[in-house]
């Protein structure tokens, strides 16, 4: 084989290898849809929507109270997390931008972002829970907002980055001061970026289930008290999913296809929301 | 040094310039207030942890703590090496497999997609880290490892499993629920990871080396191989490092799917543990100070494996970002 | 000098007298021969009425020295141009009037810098109210992310409490001075986005006057302009010096030569030759001056 041929042959075998990785992503991301879909999909009814968690044995049940428990858990957790994100990322955008403490807060954020959330759980549950001396809701909810922060002061930076310096420029040259530029022209201008920020905030908490497992807890059945245990979304899959219960495992299915397609979407609309215009 | 300090600076000459120095003060010190708040967070992390922790490194010793493999709740007795092992070495799994299967993906968005293709396939493979890793997690258990046990544990145990040395790794009973499936199911999770950051790093490679590049008769892949690569070397190894800091803490989908097992077994189709399941599976069934400090010294071990982990990727990253600078 | 490129120069001629603009009478004393000297500039500008005097200013970036002992009086509603090869120092010099470099550390200015007889360099000054006082027009256009008449109102309302009838009636004078009413009156809620470059730019100048500045600054209001948006700002350009004293930085040596009564040239961070507009592109003092505007260099 010369030395031509031998090129082209290596050059054939690592792109059709590069094709088939490719493949073998896509492939896991069309199995897990497929499956979720498969066994959830029949499940999704009115029930899931008006019954709450069943007991043991229990024959009918639905996941109200898990879906209450999660719409008010992310939307307190983003509630206390975003802002506090924006601000952090407006500091570092504008107010901070050469700063010291910038390059540090830029650089811890980013571990954060991706830092284990079970520690979070531990650590929301050391200082919430035990001075408490119960779970609660509302532990729950601080846990996710520390799992919002970083991803809000990640993107509202990146995005006020994005807004040309003519722009303060400009404002400044009319002698706004500072804080004015910031609040009325250039967080004006980022607006579509940050609030995109917050929706990736929330497809990231809404799934998390470590950082809930030993500070909301659950609760098997409805309630609105933040000050209690309260039951979950992700929480309630791990328990169902791991019981020894028929149609425990249907409604986990049921709810991991509820979250997904939440998730999924709000991916999707970032998307949408970020593609640059034109 | 910024307008906001000169602004501070100057004395206010009257009422409508006080206003605007408070404005400027308040809004600053508020933002400053929330930028402090993240590195607060890390801080009251770590001191909380060594606080919850400090009973069972007093009772054990941090090193006889983390090199003792014994786990016992009815004689109180904690070590964390089973946890510690089992979470490397599903992490180590994860990158063995995720590793290449990001580069191949990388490299067909960026050099072989046509455009139109390109953006879709990343959209679809970044879908991948969006589900939610409890999903993976049950996936995992009523469909990947029955399926796993059935069709591909037993050759390789049949052909793996049979060779000299490393043969021993491949052994185990046939369940599916092993360090192993944890492994492969983190490679999964991590492969959008480290494939984006690929795709970005190979992206900042000037058209103009590219194309010198095939200019004197490169394949694509020797393009790749000589050219890209070692351009990019430094940030590739960050995404790696951030893919791994991913697997080393990831909770939910390990826990279901590894069998939580206190018992270090060099098979890797046999159940074991983590530090993120152990802690999921035990932290509220876990009855005394010493159950729960073992665990929560746990926790921060793990923290401070994945800080300098990341920490590495993040400043990996940074070095890549600052050569590209000077490149241009 | 006449031998080597007479036409750039005949067309410069015919521009300035197409452009109707009425000259100073100021005239040069110095000649072609005299040295280029770096103290003082070259050049006769005897200005009486200065509204902006800069005395010995130097200007850095960090450790680049980008300005060099600049002093020069800039005379009151008239247009002053800045010319020179690109990293001359024009658009920084034009940036210490109003000290928007202030928003960027490292940065920094020494001298003197005296807006009708106030040391604006001074740090007890304070610098919004001085940027009200001195408007500014940047290269490109900068329309903020709100409607045409918000655009305009935002400035306004830092600083003066209107009510709607007169919001509105500012609104129109600074849109009509800027010779953009007629195009956009039906339009005022849609966003300042929304309309042309050219348009943009004119709003642009809409918004720097409606807050009623004493100066204003063009930092190459027209390089992003196609040549009819560019005609429109120089017509306006002409009108506003009734009222303001404009400051104008361009890379176009026409352009200055068509809207300026004076013009300045500089050259590696220093002042080289300041005269009245019409001297300083027939009969240049500094053989630099002449190099560059017969095209030479630069």
């Amino acid at each position: 084989m010369d030395i031509y041929t031998r090129r082209k042959a290596i050059n054939y075998l690592n792109l059709t290898f590069a094709t088939l990785t490719t493949l073998f992503g896509l492939f896991f991301l069309t199995w897990l849809l497929w499956i979720l879909f498969e066994r959830g999909f029949s499940h999704v009814d009115w029930n899931l929507f008006v019954l709450d968690t069943p007991g043991p044995g229990d024959e009918a049940g639905g996941l109200r109270n898990a879906i209450v428990g999660s719409l008010m858990l992310t939307v307190v957790g983003v509630l206390i997390g975003a802002p506090v994100g924006i601000l952090a990322g407006t500091y570092l955008a504008e107010f901070g931008r050469y700063a010291l403490i910038s390059h540090a807060v830029r650089f811890i954020n980013d571990v954060l972002l991706s830092a284990p959330s079970i520690v979070i759980g531990v650590f929301v549950y050391e200082v919430m829970v035990i001075p408490m001396g119960n779970f609660s809701g509302w532990s729950g909810a601080v846990a996710l907002s520390i799992i919002v922060i970083p991803v809000v002061v990640r993107t509202t930076e990146d995005m006020l980055r994005l807004v040309p310096d003519t722009m303060r420029e400009a404002a400044a040259a009319l002698g706004a001061p500072q804080w004015k530029v910031v609040t009325r022209v250039v967080l004006k201008a980022a607006i579509s970026g940050v609030m995109t920020g917050i929706l990736l905030a929330i497809a990231r908490i809404a799934g998390e289930t470590a950082p809930l497992l030993f500070t909301a807890l659950n609760n098997q059945f409805f309630t609105l008290n933040m000050d209690r245990p309260i039951g979950n979304l992700p929480v309630m899959i791990f328990n169902f999913a791991m019981g020894p219960y028929d149609n425990w495992h249907d409604l986990a299915w049921a709810g991991s296809l509820l979250i997904t397609l939440t998730v999924l979407a709000l991916n999707i609309l970032t998307r949408i929301f970020l593609r640059p215009k034109k | 040094m910024n307008t906001t300090a000169e602004t501070l600076d100057n004395p206010p000459e009257s009422s409508g310039h006080a206003s605007r120095a408070i404005g400027d003060r308040l809004f600053s010190g508020v933002s400053w207030l929330a930028a402090a708040t993240v590195l607060m967070v890390l801080g009251a992390i770590i001191v909380m942890l060594y606080i919850g922790a400090r009973p069972a490194f007093e009772k054990f010793g941090f090193w006889h703590f983390l090199t003792s493999a014994e786990w016992n709740p009815v004689t109180e007795v904690f070590g964390g090496l089973s946890p510690l092992v089992g979470t490397l070495v599903s992490s180590a799994i994860a990158i063995i497999i995720g590793l290449p299967v990001s580069f191949g993906i990388a490299v067909f968005i960026t050099e072989m997609a046509p455009p139109w293709f390109k953006r879709p396939v990343g959209t679809a493979i970044e879908l991948l880290a969006a589900i939610p890793s409890i999903i993976y997690g049950m996936w995992g258990l009523f469909v990947f490892a029955p399926f796993f046990a059935d069709n591909i544990q037993p050759a390789l145990t049949d052909t793996l499993g049979a060779l000299p040395l490393v043969g021993e790794l491949f052994q185990g009973p046939p369940l599916g629920i092993s360090v192993f499936t944890a492994g492969i199911i983190l490679a999964i999770m991590i492969i959008p990871f480290i494939s984006s950051v690929m795709r970005d790093v190979f992206e900042t490679v000037p058209a103009e080396l590219r194309e010198s590049a095939f200019g004197v008769g490169c394949t694509t892949w020797e393009v790749v191989w000589n050219v890209v690569l070692p351009l990019t070397k430094v940030g590739v190894v960050g995404g790696i490092m951030l893919g791994l800091g991913r697997a080393l803490g990831e909770t939910m989908a390990v826990t279901f799917v590894i069998g939580n097992s206190h018992a270090l077994h060099a098979a890797l189709f046999e159940p074991g543990n983590s530090i993120a399941s152990t802690i999921a599976n035990e932290f509220t069934e876990a009855d005394g100070e010493v159950y729960t400090a073992a665990l929560v010294a746990l926790g921060l071990i793990l923290f401070l494996i994945t800080f300098v982990v990341l920490a590495l990727a993040k400043l990996m990253l940074i070095r890549m970002a600052r050569g590209e600078g000077r490149a241009s | 000098m006449t031998e080597v490129n007479m036409t750039p120069l005949n067309v410069q001629e015919k521009a300035l007298a197409d452009s109707g603009i009425q000259l100073d009478v100021t005239r040069a004393i110095g000649g072609a021969d005299s040295p280029p000297a770096t103290d003082s500039p070259a050049g006769s500008a005897v200005i009486e009425n200065a509204k902006i005097e800069v005395k010995r200013l130097d200007f850095h970036y960090g450790k680049f020295h980008a300005l060099h002992d600049i002093s020069m009086r800039i005379p009151e509603r008239q247009v002053t141009a800045f010319i020179g090869p690109s990293g001359c120092g024009k658009s920084t010099l034009l940036r210490t009037f109003n000290r928007i470099y202030d928003l960027y550390p490292g940065q920094r200015a020494t001298g003197e810098i005296l807006l009708d007889g106030r040391n604006i360099l001074d740090r007890r000054e304070d610098i919004n109210t001085l940027r009200a006082k001195v408007g500014m027009v940047f290269q490109k256009p900068t329309p903020f992310p709100m409607s045409i008449y918000d655009n305009i109102a935002f400035g306004v309302r830092l600083y003066e409490r209107l009510p709607r009838r007169d919001m509105d009636e500012r609104v129109e004078w600074a849109l009509k001075k800027a010779a953009l009413w007629d195009e956009v009156k039906d339009i005022l809620r849609r966003s300042g986005k929304a309309l042309s470059g050219g348009q943009q730019q004119r709003l642009c100048i809409a918004r720097a006057i409606a807050v009623k500045p004493e100066v204003v600054l063009l930092d190459e209001p027209a390089s992003a302009l196609d040549p009819i948006s560019t005609l429109k700002i120089e017509e306006l350009i002409s009108e506003l010096k009734d009222s303001y004293t404009i400051a104008i930085v361009t890379h176009n040596m026409q352009q200055a030569a068509r809207v300026s009564d004076y013009t300045a040239f500089m050259y590696l961070g220093k002042l080289i030759e300041f005269s009245d507009t019409q001297t300083l592109f027939t009969n240049p003092a500094s053989t630099r001056t002449e190099d560059y505007i017969t095209g030479r260099f630069g």
